[in-house]
């Protein structure tokens, strides 16, 4: 299995990739960790004419603290978002998913911007990304843009991102010093892409009822799922593990698959859920 | 073709080859470092992980051309004066391998981790090795290896 032949670009800055990415249009990708266009190039199922490798840019490696959230530069290894201490502490629920990606040498090389482009509906990263309402930088020739996350995915391996455009950046909103977070999934081995994943964040009062809930749910739609309508109505509410559960199990329309059955994936929605939600309940 | 030149285990390779051309198949075809197995060729087995400036990388997803300015580590420095480094020689008295395709993979992931966690419990040490296939062992032995290396080092 070997890529087809393609021309190699190897930028020094953002403005030297998105110029040849202007000029190139269509015909070029942007490569990054390249862990899952490698592979996607090496079964030719991508025969992009020419590569735009962004690995030498300076710059898209980054984490920032801001006041409201951490901003964290596409070419971020998730490995680095893993251990990060900034991480840990002012979003751990993102630090705990992108630990549980694939394998340590693929968390080696891959990176957020690659992984939100790519967009998995299994993925770790669009799924926390969407569950917290992250920002995702975008710039192009007609300048930069922020995108929501709920808004950036579109469908199976598709986004809102133009040919000509690159994710910079991706900001996550930092969580509350009382917020218990879990992120749980099921995947037949360890590392294979999940079946199911959940991702809760949450917040209670003082009365213990839940004064912010964010909850999302891949690997079963063809985007990662927020119930918003499950989570307005939990608002101010006492949190109810094997309720919020059920009604999980019924926001979601998992695809009939051969493999895996829609009704087993309903059903993974619900223990994932309720697992997840316990697991908030506990720490807290 | 493109020419250029790799660090190799601190050697300098002139190099011809095509964009495309993955860093496994330059490795074994051009620097004749034969060493770095190649298996599934699309990340999932990690026969073919190397060390790219010290951290673990499957070579079948990089491309040659990218690693010029990079310093690339393979299983041939190891054994650097014919001597078995200490994972390998755990890997051998623990009898950690049986036909040895997927052993240059594992040898070269932990060099990293180990590196990066000097006493890696058995989990730790399992949730690692989840990225590097063996065909033959049922993977016991080679935990019990990594764990006797990390305990030598103790
Ligand atoms: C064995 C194996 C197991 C894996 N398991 C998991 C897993 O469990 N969970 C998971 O989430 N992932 C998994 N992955 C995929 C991995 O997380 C990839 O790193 C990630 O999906 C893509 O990131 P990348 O940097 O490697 O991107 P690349 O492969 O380089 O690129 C992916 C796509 O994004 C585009 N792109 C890259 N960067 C940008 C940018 N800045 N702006 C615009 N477009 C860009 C590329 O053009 C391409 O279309 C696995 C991969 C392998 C090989
Ligand atoms: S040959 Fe590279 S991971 Fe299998
Ligand atoms: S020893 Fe044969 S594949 Fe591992």
């Amino acid at each position: 299995m070997k890529p087809a032949s393609f021309a190699y670009h190897r930028p020094r800055s953002l403005g030297e990739a998105l110029a040849l990415l202007a000029e190139h249009g269509a015909e070029a990708k942007p490569l990054a960790g390249g862990q899952s266009l490698g592979p996607m190039m090496n079964m030719r199922l991508a025969q992009p004419a020419r590569l735009i490798d962004l690995n030498a840019i300076k710059g898209l490696d980054f984490l920032n603290e801001t006041e409201n959230a951490v901003e964290i530069g596409a070419l971020t290894r998730h490995q680095t978002i893993a251990s990060s201490s900034l991480v840990r502490a002012a979003c751990p629920l993102l630090a705990e998913a992108a630990q549980s990606i694939g394998h340590y040498a693929i968390r080696a090389r891959g990176t957020l911007g690659g992984s939100l482009a790519h967009a998995d509906p299994a993925a770790q990263l669009p799924l926390v990304a969407a569950t917290l309402g992250a920002e995702i930088a975008v710039a192009g020739p007609r300048g930069e843009r922020r995108i929501a996350a709920q808004d950036f995915f579109v469908s199976l391996m598709t986004t809102v991102l133009e040919p000509d455009e690159l994710i910079v950046s991706v900001g996550f909103p930092k969580a509350a010093p009382r917020e218990a977070h879990a992120f749980v999934q099921f995947s037949r081995r360890r590392g294979d892409f999940a079946m199911a994943a959940v991702a809760v964040s949450v917040l209670l009062d003082v009365q213990k009822r839940i004064q912010r809930l964010r909850l999302g749910i891949g690997g079963v739609e063809d985007k990662p799922v927020v119930p918003t309508r499950l989570i307005e109505q939990s608002e101010g509410k006492v949190p109810e593990p094997a309720a919020l559960a059920a009604a999980a199990r019924e926001a979601v329309s998992p695809a009939e698959n051969p493999r895996v059955p829609a009704v087993y994936r309903r059903e993974l929605v619900e223990v994932l859920t309720r697992r997840a939600l316990q697991k908030c309940l506990n720490s807290n | 073709m493109l020419e250029f030149e790799l660090n190799v285990n601190g050697e300098r390779h002139s190099v011809r080859a095509e964009p495309r051309k993955l860093l496994s198949d330059v490795l074994r075809e051009d620097c004749r470092l034969t060493g770095t197995h190649v298996g599934c060729e699309h990340g999932v087995c990690g026969a073919c992980t190397v060390l790219i400036d010290g951290q673990p990388a499957r070579a079948c997803l990089l491309y040659a051309v990218q690693m010029q300015d990079h310093e690339i580590t393979t299983i041939e420095a190891i054994a650097a004066g014919g001597r078995p480094g200490a994972l390998q020689q755990a890997l051998h008295e623990a009898h950690g391998l049986q036909c040895g395709f997927c052993t240059a993979g594992i040898v070269m992931t932990f060099e990293a981790y180990l590196k990066e966690n000097p006493h890696p419990s058995e989990e730790e040490v399992r949730d690692v090795l989840s990225g590097n296939l063996c065909r033959c062992t049922g993977y016991q032995n080679i935990v019990a290896a990594i764990l006797k290396a990390a305990h030598a080092k103790a």
